[in-house]
């Protein structure tokens, strides 16, 4: 067989100066076009929460009335309805107290058990870390018949207090697994130094350690916080007295007469809820997502 | 510097020392902090996972919850309902059709989003809003969206003529000038809703992908005058596929499992139409009263989960390794 040689010689294509500049413009007109899509999409319920909040009736019930914007002029009626004849600020109180004893109790479950795993138990350790994982990915969904028994039986329903007793199992593995990495990251050295000058072992991780900590542990405290804000269904499932429910369960239950939706007060309500936890949640994200990739990512 | 210690300062010390080195012992300081943890997740996440197995193996009910004796009874039962198996179906199919879409969706808002702009901060807090919002509060907006007379969308298309304006008429056939999105149009609806709702987060962890490729090995694609195109899909895919894999289980169990947007939009809807397996466990087992069968529902959750999260462990291995 005659062997077939290519003559031609293999030249990379590369475009002219000036295709390429079309080609960039091109992107970026693509790339923002893309971006504003996406914005509109994810943002666009947020802008009708809150011009809805500020609609009087006679605008916002109107179907030939241009629906995204004010119409007639804005009104404070509908957050005077929230604040003045609802349980919102109740319920925004529990889920505050809720959120602050879970976070608590996270701290002191978590962080022991976090560092027990970072550098105690050695290849253990690292299989009972991925295990904490795991268990984080058991959802509610999956527990709540079983639990909704254990929370009758020790006579907690339609108190908050059932509530605080079982949130701990979602925040609990998922930040014992988040302070894990974060702890290993902390050179050993630094203990081993404290030891040395006098410190025990307990001693250097509790005034050595805990204060280089101190981001992880933010992190922990601000994401216990939000994910506590986040569950719905062991609150829907244990809690019907409107003054023991959570912020979630008391707007999309309470602010409904029958059939009649006071849809301004409900939108309020959930504007205000939404913007702070989306803040502080966007504020500590880069941790989450490091937690969240398995260490797939490099961070 | 000499003391003189008296035996009873002597045995004092001697006491501490032990306990000194008691807490200097790694495996009894190891387990010491651990425990309250490990007792803890046994208490109240092993128990109830091992009783919601129990339960949906017996006929408990609310009215009597006791566990006496064990048959397949209940899972024939299940089996049998017919809304028992829409609501697997579209479990199913809700979860595989959202998070397909988000994955190709999340690719291309990371890709445009790794360029510097200005104002990219306040960019990127609007597009994570979605999912930093508690579930419930961000799908009642939703529910006003969908409203059925005053949605913004069916605004729109009575505006571009795709629907009708009340008693307008082409000749005798009226037009109707609502779209009615939680009815006929409510797995689109719903799936909508899931990947507004996910998208951040598989956004933010392919951009955390993304930015982990050097430098160098696309500047190397570069200098070669590799197209855009195929520097994607033959650089840039591959070295993040375990990212994308990631993105994707998360968005899969998190999908499959919520119940609160079912919940909030539609309660599963009157035909059954957008029942998922957890809306109709909760409707069975809490409101119903019936617990076993509630239980046996959720189970069906079990194995999908189980196979999804040895994928994530094996991710997990390998990068350590690594």
């Amino acid at each position: 067989m005659a062997e077939k040689t290519d003559t031609r010689v293999h030249r990379p294509h590369i475009p002219s100066p000036a295709r390429r500049r079309v080609n960039r413009l091109g992107r970026g007109g693509f790339q923002a076009a893309t971006i504003a899509f996406f914005t509109i999409f994810a943002a666009f319920p947020f802008y009708w929460m809150l011009i809805a909040t500020f609609k009087t009736n006679q605008d916002l019930y109107r179907p030939l009335n241009n629906p995204f914007i004010f119409n007639q002029p804005p009104t404070l009626d509908n957050l005077k309805l929230l604040f003045n004849e609802t349980n919102y600020t109740v319920w925004i109180g529990n889920s505050i107290f809720i959120g602050i004893v879970v976070v608590l109790i996270t701290l002191l479950l978590a962080v022991p058990a976090a560092y027990a795993l970072a550098r105690l138990s050695g290849r253990l350790g690292e299989q009972l870390g991925i295990l904490m994982f795991m268990v984080y990915l058991i959802p509610p969904t999956l527990l709540f018949i079983p639990m909704s028994r254990v929370i009758t039986v020790l006579g907690l329903r339609d108190s908050i207090w059932s509530l605080i007793l079982v949130y701990p199992t979602f925040t609990v593995p998922f930040c014992t697994w988040l302070l894990m990495g974060f702890m290993k990251s902390i050179p050993a050295d630094i203990e081993e130094q404290a030891t040395v000058d006098g410190y025990t072992r307990f001693g250097a991780v509790v005034r050595v350690i805990m204060p280089l900590a101190l981001p992880g542990l933010l992190t922990v405290v601000v994401f216990s916080f939000t994910l506590t804000m986040h569950e719905f269904i062991y609150a829907l499932a244990f809690v019907s007295i409107s003054a023991q429910k959570v912020i979630s369960i008391g707007v999309t239950s309470e602010l409904i007469r029958g059939d009649v939706y006071f849809w301004q007060s409900i939108m309020s309500a959930g504007i205000i809820v939404a913007i702070p936890v989306a803040i502080i949640y966007n504020v500590f994200l880069d941790r989450f997502v490091a937690g969240f990739t398995l260490g797939a990512v490099k961070g | 510097m000499v003391t003189t210690s008296t035996p009873l300062t002597r045995s004092m010390q001697r006491r501490q020392s032990r306990m000194l080195k008691l807490l200097d012992s790694e495996r009894f300081l190891a387990s010491a902090m651990l425990l309250p943890a490990v007792a803890y997740i046994v208490l109240l996440v092993g128990i109830p996972l091992v009783t919601a197995i129990l339960f949906s193996f017996s006929d408990a009910t609310m009215a009597s919850p006791e566990i006496d004796g064990l048959n397949f009874d209940t899972f024939i039962t299940v089996l049998n309902d017919p809304v028992f198996r829409r609501s697997l179906g579209n479990s199913i199919g809700f979860t595989v059709i959202s998070q397909a879409s988000m994955v190709v969706l999340g690719n291309v808002l990371a890709l445009a989003l790794m360029k510097n702009f200005p104002g990219k901060w306040f960019v990127r807090l609007l597009i994570l809003l979605p999912w930093a919002t508690p579930i419930a509060i961000g799908a009642i907006g939703w529910l006003w969206i969908y409203d059925s007379v005053y949605s913004p969308i069916d605004w729109i298309f009575r505006q571009v003529g795709l629907l009708g304006i009340q008693g307008d008429h082409v000749g005798l056939i009226s037009r109707a000038p609502n779209m009615y999105w939680l009815g006929q149009y409510g797995p689109f609806s719903v799936i909508l809703v899931q990947i507004w709702r996910m998208l951040p987060m598989s956004t933010v962890i392919l951009m955390a992908g993304l930015s982990s490729i050097p430098q160098d090995v696309k500047d190397a694609a570069e200098v070669d005058g590799v197209g855009f195109w195929r520097t994607y899909f033959q650089v840039t895919v591959p070295l993040i596929r375990p990212i994308i894999l990631v993105a994707f289980l998360f968005g899969v169990i998190f999908t499959f499992t919520d119940m609160t947007i079912i919940h909030v939009l539609t309660r599963g809807g009157s035909d059954n139409s957008t029942q998922v397996l957890a809306s109709y466990a909760y409707y069975k087992g809490i409101d119903g009263g019936n617990l076993s069968q509630g239980a046996a529902i959720a189970v069906f959750m079990l194995p999908v989960l189980l196979g999804l999260a040895m994928i994530l462990l094996r991710i997990a291995r390998r990068s350590e390794v690594r």
